[in-house]
């Protein structure tokens, strides 16, 4: 049971995490929580189909399958998340204007939701069709049903204690700061998803991984509880390759050339707010 | 034990190194099967500097998820499956690796000599 809680909860934590910033992110929109649920939802429906076809992806592109698709669902997450920080570069001050204005959610972002909420549901994929796995395989085999369920339950639920207090903490930041520090976080979020992309593009013989920068495993190890946060939230590595750093510098330019391009296109031709931050 | 595409992929490995000029020949594999939740063999030698790919069959009933953090790979080897894990050229050294879904049993290292 304990290994069920154990191997849960990692999974759970990574998607759990992502959900409190997403959640944080879209603070004041209209229908925020539906559209995260629907990310989960549609998340864990794509699990269950990846799982159950697991064989066949596994089999897919000379044994690879699992690995581009690993690296294409990130990718296509740290697609989403950059569009993500554009829009907001050129909407976000609107949106809090109107929010402080009416003092309650609002409706003008329908847009970043429908993309949040794919972020949401890549995580929950990604992570969940492991889990769906696993415990498929301590429920039909030694453990037994009960003992995958108890401890799957247990690992979910500290999973989301921990996405939880995340939001719950970030709630705490005054909300003229709410939205520059989620796009922060996202851009931070993304580059290690960039990175982790590069990872599963070597294991699939695409490209190479590089040298090791360097080996900071016995300060502070990726697999402790703080380093698998830490690599979640800002993609810490205790043993980071040149591609790797390579792909995630890579990122945060990416992000910051997008919101600069946002916004000088809609300085251009609407005179809008110039800076990313919004006071 | 013999490994079902050893045979089919020596073949191929000379066909290749016979045919292809020096350069284009084929990364050395290693099978690697799991039984019983344990890797066989559990340490593995590899030659220090050369790509190699390691063939892990599974042979419980049950998903493992073959893993190396140090090596940055991790791939799920579903049931009665085998799978094939890239690897790039090594520096000499012990690295280890465990099979995720029973960490305290499924436990082996890549000597890289």
């Amino acid at each position: 049971m304990i290994a069920a809680l154990v191997i849960v909860f990692r999974e759970v934590l990574e998607a759990a995490l992502v959900v409190g910033i997403v959640l944080a992110a879209t603070r004041g929109l209209a229908g925020a929580g539906r559209w995260v649920g629907v990310g989960i939802a549609g998340g864990l429906g794509g699990a269950t189909f990846v799982a159950l076809f697991a064989g066949s992806i596994a089999d897919a592109l000379e044994g690879y399958g699992q690995e581009v698709f690993n690296a294409g669902v990130l990718l296509l997450a740290v697609a989403m998340l950059t569009w993500h920080n554009a829009w907001m570069t050129t909407h976000g001050r609107q949106m809090a204007q109107e929010m402080r204005e009416v003092g309650q959610a609002v409706q003008s972002g329908q847009r970043p939701l429908a993309v949040l909420a794919l972020v949401v549901g890549l995580s929950v994929l990604r992570e969940g069709s492991e889990t769906v796995l696993f415990l498929y395989g301590l429920a039909t085999g030694e453990g037994g049903l009960s003992d995958a369920l108890t401890g799957g339950a247990l690992g979910l639920a500290i999973g989301f204690l921990a996405g939880s207090s995340l939001y719950l903490g970030l709630l705490r930041i005054p909300s003229r700061y709410l939205f520059s520090v989620t796009s922060w976080m996202i851009t931070l979020l993304a580059a290690g998803m960039a990175a982790q992309a590069i990872t599963f593009l070597s294991a699939a013989d695409l490209l190479s991984i590089g040298e090791v920068l360097w080996d900071s495993s016995t300060i502070l190890s990726q697999e402790s509880l703080p380093g698998r946060i830490l690599h979640t939230l800002i993609g810490y590595m205790d043993r980071p390759t040149s591609v790797q750093a390579a792909a995630y510098v890579a990122t945060l330019a990416l992000i910051y050339g997008a919101t600069l391009l946002a916004s000088t296109l809609s300085r251009d031709t609407r005179r809008a707010p110039v800076t990313v931050r919004r006071e | 034990m013999i490994h079902r595409f050893a045979l089919p992929l020596t073949l191929c490995a000379l066909l290749l190194g016979t045919a292809a000029p020096a350069g284009a020949e084929e990364p050395l594999t290693i099978p690697l099967s799991i039984k019983n939740h344990r890797f066989n063999p559990d340490r593995v030698e590899v030659p220090a500097g050369k790509p190699f790919v390691l063939i892990v069959k599974n042979e419980d009933a049950t998903p493992e998820e073959f893993e190396s953090k140090m090596l940055h790979r991790e791939k799920v080897i579903q049931g009665g499956k085998e799978a094939k894990i890239k690897f790039d050229a090594l520096k000499p050294g012990e690295y280890p690796f465990v099979g995720e879904f029973h960490e305290d049993q499924t436990k082996g290292v890549i000597v890289a000599k």
